[in-house]
């Protein structure tokens, strides 16, 4: 069964952390994901580094900027992910914009996770109808799972879809916005989660978007499987680099 | 057989709208109400009263004597640089505007590189009485400080775009950015045939007034309707779009359109996309565009910074592929020498992004009664220094 699967069907709330590929420095992503995995988090985000990040605020830009300029590449990824199976068994998840995997080759792209041992991919700019109708036999042949986004602006009936479409869980966002632009929750948020819950969806649905603390990771999963953070552990990387990871993770749960 | 969109904004495989779900229910919006917005009498009838009485429409179809003269061929200037704000702009800025009121909208987002969009949305919202924001690259900030004066005094805000390269992909980025942050109220007014569906579609229609007015103009100097050619400079591809729009689909009509070589296809430094694009992804639309091997979106070069999208509209992109365009580029120094060259014959001071379409004339021959249309996109006062730089004048 995929790993992400199994997790969700664990009785517990799930952190997901994203972190992006090449950041700090070149090759800290191995350590970063066994780090993340040794501090009991349930799930890790790889962000695939992009030139044009549309759905990012500045902190993941910045990262996405650096990785880059020191020489991230999605071939060098898969070289430093080769043997990650060899120690880690958390479900892991590449996440990046579309035009890095449409240019490596959608169906080499795939081939390459399942090789590797990726359990799914987020693609924020591949959408729904494109997925369906191009890609998404592709993505079963390998045994990925695609993750789709919603939003409080997503209407009831494109969530039915999208929740038909889905086959893992659903990408919350929390609000209208860029990543790391809001933190914290209001009642509009609330009410939003709320609404979402009442819906009974058949996948369960992880917050994502102004998740940085322990309090809003709590708010967010009260009445939801779990949350993902990213900006704020960027953060904490940028300050930090990647010799406390365990400070970050402790101070979430 | 067409060359127009399709239903889901597609140009053959070009096209769509590949965004993040933070941007289905405003680019959904659009898409729903835009043709039945754009067809409601009232909503004609305003655009059309203000093409006229506020922007100056319909611009001359001038026939260029001696210029005609020295390529031996007869060449028509389409006068989009006689518009209200100096260029082709603004035909779009106030469809989009009178769309942005029909929505319930009452902010105005929009990006610009060199300014002229941005001053012809600052523009249209002083107009109407609408909050406006343009994001501009930091450098280009820098690079075109007269266009952030008029932005100023035409009361929008100049966001400065601090990420990337900060430039036009970089303030396109940062309107997208602003709009996932502000869906309910605000209107993305884009200013080129890019973007995801509907802009490419909605902005070619606006911009079509250009090769409606050339047909009636034409049959009215020549006795019939069709040029042999139509030419126009393409960077994102709006004014190309417009000139274009109403021959897309009449096969005897040749279209052509120019791109910016740069210092030179090969050098390093172009902004030629259809040689040197391949098919991706860029601010959510399916097209040509320039990017490295692994699929990061380069920054173009071209002296005209019109002209220096990493992109181009979908409807180029397949007007390209399938063949139906002739694609030429142009270097810096051709543009240069055909924008003085125009001074020289016609006492008409062009843009830098149309004289790229007036340079074709010294490689690429045309029969003695071929009739030429050039869309001469925009007037050169913008680019004054350039030329002064470049001439030592």
């Amino acid at each position: 069964m995929n790993r992400i699967k199994q997790k969700l069907q664990e009785d517990k709330k799930i952190l997901s952390i994203y972190f992006t590929a090449g950041y700090p420095q070149l090759n800290d992503t191995v350590k970063i994901i066994q780090d993340l995995e040794k501090n009991g988090v349930d799930l890790i985000e790889i962000g695939l580094p992009f030139s044009d990040p549309l759905a990012d605020g500045p902190t993941i830009q910045e990262s996405s900027t650096i990785a880059l300029k020191n020489g991230m590449h999605t071939e060098l990824l898969f070289e430093q992910l080769r043997d990650i199976r060899e120690t880690v068994s958390i479900p892991l998840i590449i996440m990046g914009y579309f035009n890095p995997v449409f240019q490596y080759g959608v169906e080499d792209f795939c081939q390459k996770c399942q090789n590797i041992g990726i359990d799914g991919l987020i693609l924020p700019d591949l959408p729904l109808d494109v997925y369906q109708e191009e890609y998404e036999p592709i993505f079963k042949k390998y045994g990925l799972i695609n993750v789709f986004l919603i939003t409080p602006q997503t209407s009831e009936k494109r969530i039915r879809a999208i929740d038909k479409a889905s086959d893992g869980f659903i990408y919350m966002v929390s609000s209208a916005s860029t990543t790391g632009a809001k933190s914290g929750f209001g009642t509009e948020q609330t009410h939003y989660f709320d609404r979402i819950g009442a819906m009974e969806l058949n996948n369960p649905q992880i917050v994502g978007f102004g998740i940085s603390n322990a309090e809003t990771f709590d708010q967010a999963t009260k009445n939801t499987k779990g949350a993902i953070i990213g900006s704020a552990f960027i953060k904490h990387l940028t300050q930090n680099g990647v010799d406390h990871i365990s400070d970050f993770v402790n101070q979430i749960r | 057989m067409t060359y127009h969109a399709d239903e889901r904004g597609y140009y053959g495989e070009f096209g769509g709208a590949y965004i993040p779900e933070m941007l289905y229910p405003n680019c959904e919006e659009l898409r729903q109400n835009y043709l039945r917005i754009m067809a409601e009498p009232s909503f004609q009838e305003e655009f059309h009263q203000l093409l006229k009485d506020y922007v100056g429409r319909p611009t001359p179809l001038y026939f260029a004597k001696r210029l005609s003269e020295k390529y031996n061929t007869k060449i028509y200037l389409k006068r989009e640089d006689l518009c209200h704000t100096g260029a082709h702009k603004v035909n779009n800025t106030i469809g989009q505007i009178l769309m942005a009121k029909k929505l319930g909208k009452n902010r105005i987002i929009a990006e610009t590189g060199a300014g002229q969009h941005g001053v012809a949305t600052a523009t249209v919202c002083a107009l109407m009485g609408i909050k406006c924001v343009v994001y501009m690259g930091e450098i280009d900030i820098a690079r075109q400080a007269p266009n952030v004066a008029r932005m100023k005094m035409l009361g929008a805000e100049v966001r400065p775009a601090l990420s990337g390269s900060r430039t036009l992909k970089d303030a396109t980025n940062e309107a997208i950015r602003d709009w996932i942050n502000n869906p309910v109220d605000t209107h993305y007014i884009i200013g080129s045939v890019v973007g995801p569906h509907p802009y490419p579609d909605m902005v070619a229609r606006f911009q079509s007034v250009i090769s409606e007015e050339i047909k009636s103009q034409l049959l009215e100097k020549e006795g019939r309707k069709n040029p042999d050619y139509v030419v126009a400079c393409v960077g994102g591809g709006s004014n190309a779009a417009g000139a274009f729009y109403h021959y897309l689909d009449e096969p005897e009509v040749g279209i052509i359109a120019v791109e910016a070589a740069g210092k030179g296809i090969h050098s390093g430094e172009s902004a030629a996309t259809s040689a040197l694009g391949k098919v991706g992804i860029i601010h959510g639309s399916k097209t040509l565009l320039m990017q490295t091997p692994d699929g990061q979106i380069t920054e173009p070069y071209s002296i005209s910074a019109g002209l220096d999208y990493p992109g181009v509209g979908p409807l180029h992109a397949h007007l390209y592929v399938s063949g139906r365009g002739e694609f030429i580029s142009i270097t810096d120094d051709e543009a240069m020498k055909a924008g003085l060259g125009l001074c020289e014959l016609e006492g008409i001071i062009p843009a830098i992004e149309s004289s790229h379409a007036l340079a074709i004339f010294e490689d690429r021959k045309f029969k003695e009664d071929d009739v030429v249309v050039v869309n001469l996109s925009g007037r050169g006062d913008k680019d004054l220094q350039n030329y002064i730089d470049y001439f030592n004048l």
